[in-house]
């Protein structure tokens, strides 16, 4: 479970978030929508520690990020991470991308390190790309390639920061579908999206974020069929 | 012009000239190698060290760069002589090579550095990955591909710059040279050969390093 209480951010002067209190149990799908700029991108990002924070408290099952004893390299094993900008490693292969992390972080052998990369290839649909280089992947497939990565290290939850905004439109199916089959098979997921249709099909529970603060957070039907905030409504009638 | 060419003493002597070049090589190695590894980290000291490690970076990239090569040797020879500290040729060379190398390459690794989006280091993070394992695995390979020709440059230069080492009494290949020469007098002959042997090591080098860029750089 991970509970986000009275969290506070600046960068430098900017005020980014404005007490964010969240709570996301197991097993749940949360998908964190607003405006660019309202803080939901810094939010995904502190939860596990590649920011810091000013003021209130992260935990991820228990385990306070941001405090001073935290081993954070064993903590972010629990959470995948999926970026815009999918970030493959040119120098890999995509086996070898997927396979660093669980040989040289969970010390697995060469050869289980191997089996586990392929396996969570396969389960993106690249069980055919194993030994391509990411220039010869498509974006679709290198963000496909991402997602197997992180799910390598066998994390407890994945948080996904606008994994498809960065593609060309004709391959956001291909990497929401991947999402949609691992909130399927049950895993606790965050995603900062855009995606509407994602968010109100996928989701169990959809945030709107405005100016740094949650202004309404709640099933995917009460947030696009009667939200009670006239901001919620408000943004909503414009993206859609 | 009344001058004749005597080649003869120069074939005599070939084998020990070959020799001495692989003594050249083999300074040139070692001070490249030291050279990337000091290379790596003054650049990263220089662009993420406390204050004190950024100015001895910047101090002793400045000296190497800016300052000729000779004067580099003379410090290691005669400077630190001065105070007491009598360094074998071998490792005056060695050392003011490699002071040289580092100098230039640290540049080289700052810029290489630089090329690579920090996203890099955050994927490679949010992987569990330590920094020390992100910068061995994931950032350096990246690097060592985008300086890799500027690096063949120097050591070819290392090579070359290992002949001011006669000045300090070391027997590599220019020293050879002129220790044989000034037997015999046959300067122009002695030095002429040794010239071709330079060439050939400098192209023995490229081709290497070529060869070896086809097999590291698979992408």
């Amino acid at each position: 479970m991970i509970i986000v209480k009275e969290l506070h951010k600046y960068f430098k002067d900017l005020h980014v978030l404005r007490g964010i209190d969240l709570v996301v149990e197991k097993g749940v799908v949360l998908s964190i929508v607003g405006a660019s700029g309202s803080g939901k991108s810094t939010l995904l990002y502190c939860i596990n520690a590649l920011e810091s924070i000013d003021s209130g408290s992260i935990t991820v099952d228990g385990e306070d990020v941001h405090a001073k004893g935290t081993d954070i390299n064993l903590l972010r094993r629990k959470l995948g991470m999926v970026f815009q900008q999918w970030n493959s490693f040119p120098h890999l292969t995509a086996l070898e991308n997927v396979a660093l992390s669980p040989r040289i972080v969970r010390k697995l052998s060469r050869a289980e390190a191997r089996d586990v990369a392929a396996r969570r290839l396969e389960h993106v649909g690249l069980g055919d790309k194993l030994n391509s280089f990411p220039n010869a992947l498509s974006g679709g497939q290198q963000q496909r390639l991402a997602i197997a990565r992180a799910l390598a290290m066998e994390p407890s939850y994945m948080l996904f920061d606008e994994a498809t905004s960065a593609l060309d439109p004709e391959l956001v199916g291909e990497v929401l579908d991947t999402m949609r089959l691992l909130a399927e098979e049950g895993m606790t997921m965050i995603c900062v999206t855009h995606e509407m249709g994602f968010a109100r099909d996928v989701s169990d529970r959809v945030a709107y974020v405005h100016d740094g603060t949650i202004e309404e957070i709640g099933p995917p039907e009460q947030i696009f069929g009667e939200p009670n905030s006239e901001k919620t409504r408000r943004f909503l009638s414009k993206v859609r | 012009m009344d001058y004749n060419f005597h080649w003869r003493p120069v074939f005599r002597d070939l084998p020990e000239l070959i020799e001495a070049g692989l003594v050249t090589l083999q300074v040139a190695v070692l001070s490249m190698l030291i050279g990337i590894v000091v290379g790596i980290v003054l650049a990263i000291m220089r662009m993420k060290g406390t204050a004190p490690a950024r100015w001895v970076a910047v101090a002793w990239i400045e000296l190497a760069r800016n300052t000729p090569a000779l004067f580099q040797l003379f410090f290691f020879g005669f400077g630190l002589g001065a105070f007491g500290l009598h360094l074998s040729p071998f490792f005056i060379v060695l050392s003011g090579l490699t002071f040289n190398n580092a100098g230039y390459l640290a540049e080289n690794f700052r810029g290489g550095f630089q090329a690579i989006p920090e996203t890099q280091m955050r994927a490679a993070r949010c992987l569990g990955m330590t920094a020390t394992q992100a910068y061995v695995r994931i950032i350096i390979p990246q690097v060592f591909r985008i300086v890799y020709h500027p690096m063949t440059n120097q050591m070819v230069w290392a090579v070359l710059m290992s002949s001011l080492g006669m000045l300090v009494g070391f027997r590599e290949l220019s020293g050879e040279t002129q220790f044989f020469a000034s037997r015999t007098f046959r300067i122009f002959e002695y030095f002429a050969v040794t010239a071709v042997i330079y060439y050939v090591i400098v192209k023995l080098i490229l081709g290497f390093s070529r060869v070896l860029a086809m097999r590291l750089f698979r992408y």
